[in-house]
């Protein structure tokens, strides 16, 4: 049986600033009636626009689905929609069971109020009974390590208790269906790891949970189906193996938008001259796969390689060429340059191309820049840059999320001492 | 709805303790706060009546002083409680904008709060009364029904107008004036009859007619006027069904537009 079910909702929001007075909803009243033309109606839509385009998905009993998409993708909608804060502008949504919410855990605190009192007023807010409370009080405290203040008004509290209660009132409600918004962020590790704990008894007990996050380590772990969202839109639904590489493979296609965007408007720092009238300049770099083919897309594990083209105007005695593999971020990957690779270059003079081959690099899956430069044989001048080549490597598989630089082939044995 | 606002009635308890919590903690005076407006209101009743009997030239009698501090009491359990509904739902926007729960309880909680007050003051009026040797009679029996009435009218009123400030912020202010100078458009100081042909324009404001009802009960011992008793009731109940229903239909609302 689905427990939860969401067929073609679309939710619309109106952007800009509302007539939240009637000091300009008056006048404006008015003002419409003597302008009667529609003129008003196209500006309205104008305004509009759509958090959520006929979303459908649903959830099974006993399902943990996660929920995963850029800033803007309509996450947070979604589970407003969900708790009955808002409701959708078109579509149907069915729910059937008890509903909680662990988001903005805090929101019913009273700063004037001592914890106890404050327990006892989330708790209720959060739709547990006062009878519930009383019998689970004691537990609750304990869960929050906050027995000694218990009896403080919370504004003496520290925001990191104030969550810490906020969490663990909302942790012991018996819920049908929880649904939850990275709040596992909260307190310090001995915490967390007892909130992660405490979702894996609800878990097993047969609760169905909807969690947000922008931790996809915590996603891959918790959950049996991801939802991709993008844009008010899902793009995918499937097992985390299946999806998050999918997202990823968003999250870096917008980086390397941003990257071209700043590329493309802040052309001086990033290609230097390093004088008006260099002798030496590079014409273009151009990335190949292992096949001499030219892409700028990769897979991890492809051979890459690289041309250069320059053009010297006069003689230059033994340049050294360089290479620097740049990851978005800045990070440096990785340097080579035909110095230290103990290549000495031939006097160069006219058009040529040099070749640079990386083999198998296996580069982890992002968006990198090729830094490409020329300098004289003692590497104290530098003649040429240029910082504007871009290389990507697309995610095919789930890899170790942590953001490792290299993804070697690495192979592990079992040795058994007898 | 009302088996919504069943479910969360613990809910409705804990908001109201709040906000009672809060007051009192809040108010070093304590209870003295539930009856500190009454009393101010009553001494300048008692200023008003004194005026109008040197300029009529008639003797200030202590049935005039009773009369007035019976009054007071409806009177300003009910400019309490709508002041404090009208901000309930906006004084609690990070509640509307997170956590689903039925809204109503957030004003019926201020409603509930300010009866808590009312039920303070009636209390210390009764022992002034008693001292007074006002005496008892079968019609103070009418007394809970009057009340209810007050009660019905005051949350329909609250339920609209705090839906009201949601949408336009200033309705607080227009709201806040009116109930200023209310009191010189409601029998408080002066009885309805004082006003002639005009009496029923002054009784037509249902708190008018509810106010002038209590007086005729505890202080006259008689039945009130049966017509504007009648008209108190009817108008509370509309005015309290019209409220449960402008507020249930803008509730979708609140969350995006608070």
């Amino acid at each position: 049986m689905n427990i939860i079910e969401f067929t073609n909702v679309w939710k619309k929001f109106r952007k800009g600033e509302k007539l939240n007075s009637l000091r300009d909803a008056i006048p404006n009243f008015f003002h419409n009636l003597k302008a009667k033309n529609g003129f008003s109606g196209t500006l309205k839509n104008n305004m509009d626009f759509w958090a959520l385009k006929n979303v459908s998905f649903e959830v099974k009993k006993g399902d943990v689905l996660g929920i995963i998409g850029p800033n803007g993708a309509g996450k947070s909608t979604i589970l407003k929609l969900l708790s009955g804060i808002m409701s959708p502008t078109k579509g149907n949504m069915e729910i059937n069971g008890r509903l909680s919410a662990l988001i903005e855990v805090t929101a019913g605190f009273h700063d004037e109020l001592t914890g106890r009192e404050n327990v006892y007023l989330n708790g209720t807010i959060l739709g547990m009974s006062k009878k519930e409370i009383d019998n689970k009080f004691n537990d609750i405290v304990e869960f929050s390590g906050l027995s000694e203040f218990i009896d403080t008004p919370v504004k003496r509290y520290s925001s990191g208790m104030h969550a810490r209660l906020g969490f663990s009132v909302a942790a012991h409600m018996n819920p049908d269906i929880l649904l939850v918004d990275e709040v596992l962020a909260v307190g310090d590790m001995a915490f967390q790891a007892k909130c992660t704990k405490k979702m894996r008894e609800l878990l097993n007990s047969g609760a169905t949970i909807i969690l947000v996050s922008h931790n996809l380590f915590l996603i891959q772990n918790m959950c049996k189906r991801v939802a991709l969202l993008n844009k008010g839109e899902i793009i995918k639904v499937g097992v985390p193996e299946e999806v998050i590489p999918y997202y990823q493979n968003i999250v870096y296609k917008k980086e390397e938008e941003e990257l071209k965007k700043k590329l493309a408007s802040s052309e001086p720092i990033y290609e230097v001259k390093i004088n008006a009238e260099s002798s030496v300049k590079i014409l273009k770099v151009l990335i190949y796969d292992g096949k001499y083919k030219h892409k700028e897309n990769f897979n991890v594990g492809e051979s890459i390689s690289l041309t250069i083209d320059y053009e010297a105007k006069e003689k230059i005695d033994n340049p050294v060429f360089s290479l620097d593999i740049i990851r978005a971020d800045g990070l440096l990957c990785c340097s080579s340059n035909t110095k230290d690779e103990n290549l000495s270059m031939p006097a160069i003079e006219g058009k040529g191309s040099i070749g640079i081959d990386l083999r198998q690099i296996n580069l982890a899956p992002g968006i990198y820049l090729t830094n490409v430069s020329i300098w004289d044989k003692d590497m104290i001048h530098q003649y040429a840059v240029r910082k504007k080549d871009i290389l990507r490597i697309e995610n095919n598989r789930i890899n170790n999320l942590p953001r490792a630089v290299f993804l070697p082939f690495i192979s592990w044995k079992i040795k058994f001492e007898s | 709805m009302f088996k919504e606002i069943l479910k969360y009635r613990d809910l409705l308890f804990m908001l109201t303790l709040r906000d009672i919590r809060v007051r009192y903690k809040q108010a070093a005076m304590g209870f003295i706060w539930a009856i500190f407006m009454p009393i101010m209101a009553v001494m300048a009743g008692v200023i008003v009546k004194k005026a109008i009997s040197i300029v009529s030239d008639k003797p200030m009698d202590l049935a005039g002083v009773v009369s007035i501090s019976v009054k007071v009491l409806p009177w300003t359990f009910f400019i309490n409680a709508i002041k404090f509904s009208v901000q309930s739902l906006v004084g609690n926007k990070s509640l509307v904008t997170k956590i689903y729960f039925p809204r109503e309880v957030l004003t019926f909680s201020c409603i509930l709060a300010s009866l808590f007050d009312f039920l303070i003051a009636c209390i210390t009026l009764s022992v002034f009364l008693a001292f007074m040797h006002i005496g008892v009679s079968v019609y103070l029996f009418l007394v809970p029904v009057v009340i209810i009435f007050l009660i019905l009218f005051t949350t329909g009123l609250g339920l609209i107008l705090s839906s009201a400030n949601l949408f336009f912020r200033d309705v607080k202010y227009v709201v806040e004036i009116i109930l200023m100078f209310g009191i010189f458009f409601t029998p408080v100081f002066f009885d309805a009859s004082m006003f002639g042909k005009w009496e029923t324009f002054v009784l037509l404001n249902p708190i008018g007619s509810i106010l002038e009802s209590v007086n005729a009960v505890v202080v006259l011992h008689k039945m009130p006027d049966i017509f504007w008793f009648c008209y108190a009731g009817i108008s509370s109940i509309l005015f309290f069904m019209l409220g449960i229903k402008i507020f249930h239909k803008s509730e979708p609302l609140f969350a995006e537009n608070i």
